[in-house]
C-alpha cells in the first residue's frame, strides 16, 4: 500500500506524539504517526512513570541540567544538546499539566520538587494523556500497529520508509518529505537478569528493540556513543525503580552484613551500580536498600507509587505480605540497554536534531550526545526537531523508485525459504548469550577485554548470516525476525565502540563504509556553538 | 511475570488486544489469549483497559511469584487494585489518579 504524507513520524512514544503535536505550530503540512502497538499505552510510558526526572526548580538554571549531565557523563555530553534541551524542560512539564497529568504543587501553587531536578506526578495514566491531545488534532495521521523497518533512502536524503502491518500481510511504502526517528532505546541485546519464563520481565520496554538504531545504520547514519551503555540499578527479580526507595523514603544501600556502603562508592547513578558490584564481587553480597523500620504510612504510599509505575513490585509486596517496613529490598543490576534517553548513546545530530541523512530527524531515546533527557527531555527534543522538519519542508523531494519497492516485498515474502532446524528465538537466546559473556554483560560483572570482543564481533557476524536463512511463516513471526536482524545490527555498532575503549577528549562515533563500521572521533561541543554537520 | 485470561469473563471485546505495547494478546474461538506468555512485559496496560476484570497479572514462579493474581477496576478517577491468593484471600488498594505520588 502506497502512503504520501509530508512529514512521517516512526514511533508515536514520547517524542513522537510531542514532535506531532508541536509541528501544527509551526506549519500545516499533513503529518503520520507510524506506530509498530498503539499510541495509547506504547513504549517506555506504558505502565506509567514515577515523576518528572528532568525539570530545573527555582533558583537554578538550564545551565545548572547541562553541568550536572555532562558531568554525569565523565564529560561525554553535546554542550549544546544539552541546552537546547534544558531550556525546553520546564515547558514541556506545563505542557503537561495542561493535558491533565497531575502534578504536586505547595500551598502557593508551586510544584513541589524533589531535589531540584525532579517533579512529583501521578505517572500512571500519562501516556494516555499524550494520546488523547494527538487523537483530537484533525491533520495528524495515526496508523497503529504498523512496523518500520527501513528507510528509503537515496543519495543520502530520505524520500520515506517501508513498513508492515503487525496483523494482516501488508507492505507499506510511506513517502514523506522529512521523516523523524523516534523509537526510543534497544533492549533485548544482552542475556536479562531472569532468561526463563520472565525473561521479558525488563526494565526497558522489550518491544524496542532498536529498529530506529538499525535503520540509521544501513542508510549509513552516523551513530554516536553507543559505548555508553545504561546499566540500571533495579529491584532484583521485579526490575523495579530504586530511585523512588533511595530519594523517596532514603533508604540506604547497605550489604549482607547489614553495613551501608554506599558512602564508600559515591551515590551517583554510575556509583551506586558500581558499589553494589564490587560488594557482590567481594563475596559481600547480595546487596539490599535500607526498608526496615520506614512507617505503615510511608510503606502504602510506596505501594501506590509503585502501582502507578511499575506494578509488580506491589504485586511481589502483597502477595509476599513482607513489605518493606519488615524487610529490606534486594537490589541488583540489570543487563546493559542501549538509551540516549538516560546515557548517550544514538544518531549524531546536529544543534536542531538533524541527523546526518538529510531530511531525517531524531528525538528522544534514539538520539545520541545529549543524556538525561526523561520524559520532559524527550518531549523538549520532539518540539526542537518538529520546528526544524517545518522548516525543511519547502525542499523539493524526489520521487519515489516503485521498482525498489517491489524488490523490498519480494525480499520480505522470500525471507529465507530454506528449510532450516532453527528459529528466530533460538538465535535471539544464542544472541543473547554472546553478548553477555564476550561483550561485558551481567555474567561477567559488565566486564569484557579486546579478545572477548572479538570473539563477540565474529559471533554475532555469523548469527547475522543464520538469521537470513530463517523464513517467517506469518506477519508476527515476520516482526519478530525483522526485530532479530535490528538488534544483531545494533549489536555489530556497539561491539565496535567497546572496543574503541574509553576517550575523554572525543566522541567516538561510527558510520557503515562499504559493509564496515569505521570508527570516526568528533571533537567535543560545548554549549553556546551551533554544531551543524 | 506474566497476564492470565479468564474466559468465563472475557466478552470478546477486543480492547486488550489493541492496547498492549507488545501486540501480544490474539484471538481464538471469539476469545482473548496471549499465545506467548513469556513475551509479556508486566506493564499491566491490558488489566487496566479490559472493562471486565477478565485479565489477571502474575509473578513468574522463576521470579519467586506465588501465585497471587492482581486485577484492577477502574471508576472514574479510581483505580481499585486487588490482589488474590490462591486461598481466595484478598486485599485492595485504591489509587485516585488525581492525587500525585508522595515519593
Ligand atoms: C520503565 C521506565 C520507567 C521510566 N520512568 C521514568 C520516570 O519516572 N521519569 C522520567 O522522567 N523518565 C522515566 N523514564 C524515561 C522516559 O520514559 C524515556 O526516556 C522516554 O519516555 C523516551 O521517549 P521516546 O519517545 O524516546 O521513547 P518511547 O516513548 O518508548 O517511544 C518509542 C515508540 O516507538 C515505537 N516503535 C519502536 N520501534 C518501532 C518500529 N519499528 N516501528 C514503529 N514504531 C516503533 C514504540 O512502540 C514506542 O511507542 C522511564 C523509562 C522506562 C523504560
Ligand atoms: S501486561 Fe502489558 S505486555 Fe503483558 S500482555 Fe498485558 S499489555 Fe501486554
Ligand atoms: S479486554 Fe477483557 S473482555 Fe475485552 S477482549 Fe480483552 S479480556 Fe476479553
Amino acid at each position: 500500500m502506497y502512503i504520501d504524507t509530508d512529514f512521517l513520524i516512526i514511533g508515536g512514544g514520547t517524542a513522537g506524539c510531542w514532535a506531532a503535536l508541536n509541528f501544527r505550530k509551526y506549519s500545516d503540512a499533513r503529518v503520520l504517526i507510524a506506530e509498530k502497538a498503539d499510541i495509547k499505552r506504547s513504549g517506555c510510558l506504558a505502565a506509567g512513570v514515577n515523576a518528572l526526572n528532568a525539570y530545573i526548580a527555582p533558583g537554578k538554571k538550564p545551565q545548572d541540567y547541562v553541568d550536572y549531565a555532562r558531568a554525569d557523563a565523565e564529560g561525554i555530553a553535546r554542550g549544546d544538546l544539552l541546552l537546547t534541551m534544558a531550556e525546553g524542560l520546564n515547558r514541556a512539564a506545563g505542557k503537561l499539566e495542561e493535558l491533565g497529568l497531575t502534578i504536586l504543587k505547595d500551598e502557593h501553587g508551586q510544584y513541589v520538587t524533589r531535589g531540584w531536578r525532579n517533579v512529583k506526578i501521578n505517572g500512571e495514566n500519562i501516556k494516555p494523556i499524550l494520546a488523547k491531545a494527538v487523537l483530537a488534532r484533525k491533520n495528524i495521521t495515526v496508523l497503529n500497529r504498523v512496523n518500520v523497518f527501513e528507510y528509503i533512502v537515496k543519495d543520502n536524503r530520505i524520500l520515506g520508509a517501508y513498513a508492515i502491518a503487525v496483523d494482516e500481510p501488508v507492505m507499506y511504502v510511506i513517502s514523506a518529505k522529512a521523516v523523524l526517528c523516534a523509537t526510543g532505546g534497544a533492549s533485548g541485546l544482552y542475556k536479562p537478569n531472569h532468561p526463563g519464563f520472565s525473561r521479558h520481565k525488563l526494565w526497558y520496554p522489550p518491544f524496542n528493540t532498536g529498529a530506529g538504531y538499525a535503520m540509521g545504520i544501513r542508510a549509513r547514519a552516523e551513530m554516536t556513543t553507543l559505548e555508553m551503555r545504561f546499566i540500571a540499578l533495579r529491584c532484583k527479580d521485579t526490575i523495579a525503580p530504586t530511585g523512588t526507595l533511595a530519594q523517596g523514603v532514603g533508604a540506604k544501600q547497605i550489604n549482607s552484613a547489614g553495613e551501608v556502603y554506599e558512602d564508600k562508592y559515591g551515590i551517583t547513578t554510575s556509583q551506586r551500580l558500581h558499589g553494589t558490584v564490587m560488594e557482590n564481587l567481594s563475596g559481600r553480597g547480595p546487596c539490599y536498600l535500607k526498608t526496615k523500620g520506614i512507617t505503615k504510612e510511608q510503606e502504602m504510599d510506596l505501594v501506590k507509587a509503585y502501582l502507578n509505575m511499575a506494578p509488580s513490585q506491589s504485586l511481589r509486596w502483597l502477595e509476599s505480605g513482607q513489605l518493606p517496613s519488615v524487610k529490606n529490598v534486594e537490589i541488583e543490576g540489570t543487563e546493559p540497554y542501549i538509551t540516549g534517553g538516560h546515557a548517550a548513546a544514538g544518531y549524531w545530530v546536529d544543534t536542531n536534531r538533524k541527523t546526518t541523512v538529510r531530511g531525517l530527524f531524531a528525538a528522544g531515546d534514539v538520539a545520541g550526545g545529549c543524556p538525561q533527557k526523561y520524559v520532559t527531555g524527550a518531549l523538549a527534543e520532539g518540539e526542537i526537531a518538529a520546528r526544524a522538519a517545518a522548516k525543511y519542508m519547502g525542499e523539493k523531494t524526489p520521487q519515489l523508485n516503485t521498482n525498489e519497492a517491489e524488490a523490498v516485498k519480494q525480499f520480505l515474502e522470500g525471507s529465507g525459504g530454506v528449510n532450516v532446524s532453527f528459529t528466530v528465538d533460538d538465535l535471539e537466546e544464542e544472541m543473547q548469550a554472546v553478548m553477555d559473556k564476550y561483550a561485558g554483560g551481567i555474567g561477567t560483572s559488565y566486564r569484557f577485554s579486546e579478545a572477548s570482543l572479538k570473539i563477540a564481533d565474529e559471533k554475532i557476524q555469523e548469527l547475522e548470516k543464520q538469521s537470513n536463512l530463517i523464513s517467517a511463516t506469518d506477519m508476527q513471526e515476520l516482526v519478530y525476525l525483522l526485530e532479530l536482524k535490528e538488534r544483531l545490527t545494533l549489536c555489530r555498532s556497539l561491539i565496535v565502540h567497546l572496543s574503541v575503549g574509553k576517550e575523554t577528549e572525543y566522541y567516538i562515533n561510527s558510520r557503515l563504509e562499504n559493509g564496515r563500521i569505521s570508527v570516526i572521533l568528533r571533537p567535543l561541543v560545548r554549549e553556546g556553538e551551533v554544531y551543524e554537520h | 511475570m506474566s497476564i492470565e485470561i479468564r474466559h468465563d469473563l472475557c466478552t470478546a471485546c477486543g480492547r486488550c488486544s489493541l492496547i498492549c505495547p507488545g501486540s501480544l494478546i490474539k484471538f481464538k474461538e471469539k476469545k482473548a489469549v496471549i499465545p506467548h506468555p513469556e513475551r509479556c512485559w508486566g506493564c499491566a496496560s491490558c488489566i487496566k483497559e479490559c472493562p471486565s476484570e477478565a485479565i489477571a497479572l502474575f509473578l513468574g514462579r522463576d521470579i519467586g511469584g506465588l501465585g497471587g493474581r492482581m486485577t484492577v477496576r477502574r471508576e472514574g478517577s479510581l483505580l481499585h487494585w486487588t490482589v488474590t491468593m490462591p486461598d481466595s484471600s484478598s486485599q485492595t488498594v485504591t489509587i485516585n489518579s488525581r492525587d500525585a505520588n508522595k515519593y
